[in-house]
């Protein structure tokens, strides 16, 4: 079955307008499905990576229901059918510091 | 569903690009800056530290740096006053992979020269330079200043480590003046390839040393483009001016209430005259004694004057930050500022008297102005474009 990975609506602009991008060859690690990803859709890497490849302070990515900063982060292990979530973090929801100037 | 209203604009008009908290607004009137549209809120829901326009070669064009909170800063611009944006796709501003840099956020979107109409500058943060050579369709990092021996050493400010402020030299190819928070002022003459400190005399009374190699806290700084040899900068603490583009910078801070502060413009026709807005300090950032006053000086920063006609001056505790005091290019120059209060103030009298032209508005980050002129034909800016 292929994985596929959801995208929260301020990215789906993005994906041509999908909420959820099937995925065709099959992946072993959440690396390679975003190696897929941004290859069908170039813009969203750097939404959700930083230009060093680290996914995003206030960005949380789940494989199933377990987020990836608990089970290996991008190297985490990404089963047969599995659903691949990319959520905009509650933390992340101001700009965090009080910018001064 | 946020409702955007949009303006349209005319030859004459002037637009003030005003960035905020949530989203960016644009404000116009005719030349008589009496009335004013509102049109916004674009981007809602995304800071904008940096707005810019660029009319040379015939182009009236908008740049706006929306950040989300989650997904980071892009780079997009409209020929149209705000009716439509270029994709959110072709966002470019970034640095190289295996630079060890991520961008955090875009504080300035800077015009280069008149005579080189491609060029396009865009300080960042973490505090860099990069540069557009073709009206800002592609961007690359200026590797002369990211190389800098000092940039690892350089510490972030209240605002965090930013590249806020480029100033090219009008008169000099080749010559351009950035200011770093906190890092100091950087002068190149070569075109970017090398760089060193420009900011001789001005003091870091937060250091031990208060006269550091580098680590000046400027908060902002301006030129005038018939002097280009003198500027003015608002440091964290202290007031300055130079007269030999950086190579010595004399304290200007007489007759101010507070040396500390952020904003600081220049009138567009007169060199000499020069806007600050003071505050009380690091610790108390707000407008002393609950009076919200503009200070201009007229004569190069010997004197200073309080400009407080139709501004409050009882319970004002407002603050201005670094990008939100400019002025337009009318021959009776109009002054704006706006507040973290969400307040938007104008002046079409050079400073003398002020209206409120919005309040309500999300915490005010950046206020620029621009003079329209008539649309000519032009290569519209890259990219699919979204409403």
């Amino acid at each position: 079955m292929a994985v596929t990975v959801s995208l929260p609506g301020a990215l789906v602009a993005y994906a041509g307008g999908r909420r959820s991008v099937p995925l065709a060859s099959p992946c072993a690690t959440v690396a390679q499905a975003f190696d897929q990803l941004w290859r069908l859709h170039p813009g969203l890497r750097d939404r959700v990576l930083t230009e060093q490849g680290a996914v995003r302070r206030h960005v949380n990515v789940f494989v199933g229901t377990d987020n990836i900063r608990d089970t290996g982060g991008l190297d985490t292990p990404v089963p047969d059918g599995a659903e691949i979530a990319i959520v905009p973090a509650v933390s992340g929801g101001t700009l965090g510091i009080e910018a001064l100037g | 569903m946020v409702e955007t209203r949009q303006i349209s604009a005319h030859p004459g008009d002037v637009v003030l690009m005003v960035g905020t908290m949530k989203g960016a607004f644009l404000f116009r009137s005719n030349a008589a800056r009496a009335r004013w549209r509102r049109g916004g809120p674009h981007f809602p829901g995304h800071a904008v530290y940096a707005m810019g326009y660029d009319g040379r070669a015939g182009r009236r064009r908008i740049w706006a740096a929306p950040e989300s909170a989650h997904f980071g800063a892009v780079l997009r611009a409209s020929d149209d006053f705000g009716r439509s944006w270029t994709s959110e796709k072709d966002a470019n501003v970034r640095f190289p992979e295996g630079s060890g840099s991520s961008l955090a956020r875009i504080w300035q979107v800077t015009p280069g020269r008149a005579d080189e109409p491609g060029t396009l500058y865009c300080g960042v943060e973490p505090a860099a330079l990069f540069e557009s050579k073709d009206a800002g369709t592609s961007w690359a990092l200026v590797r002369g200043l990211y190389d800098h021996p000092h940039r690892p050493k350089w510490q972030p400010g209240g605002g965090g480590l930013c590249l806020h402020t480029v100033l090219p030299d009008p008169t000099r190819p080749g010559r351009l003046h950035v200011a770093i928070s906190t890092g100091g002022v950087y002068r190149s003459d070569d075109r970017g390839a090398t760089w060193r400190t420009a900011h001789k005399g001005v003091r870091a009374q937060f250091l031990p040393d208060p006269h550091p190699e580098f680590g000046q806290c400027v908060h902002k700084m301006v030129r005038h483009p018939a002097h280009p040899d003198r500027l003015f900068l608002q440091n964290h603490w202290g007031l300055y001016r130079t007269d030999d583009a950086g190579e010595s910078w004399k304290d200007i801070a007489r007759g101010v209430p507070s040396d500390f502060g952020f904003g600081m413009a220049v009138h567009p026709h007169d060199p000499d005259t020069v806007y600050i807005v003071p505050l009380e300090s690091d610790e108390f950032r707000c407008t002393p004694q609950g009076k919200l006053r503009v200070y201009r000086t007229r004569d190069g920063g010997k004197s200073w004057k309080a400009l407080t006609r139709g501004l409050p001056q009882k319970d004002a505790f407002e603050t201005v930050l670094r990008d939100a005091l400019t002025t337009d290019t009318l021959p009776k120059a109009g002054v704006y500022f706006g507040t973290r209060s969400g307040k938007l103030f104008g002046s079409a009298d050079g400073g003398s008297s002020w209206r409120l032209i919005a309040d309500g508005l999300p915490p005010v980050v950046c206020v620029k102005a621009a003079t329209v002129h008539k649309a000519a034909t032009v290569r519209k800016a890259r990219g699919r474009r979204a409403a």
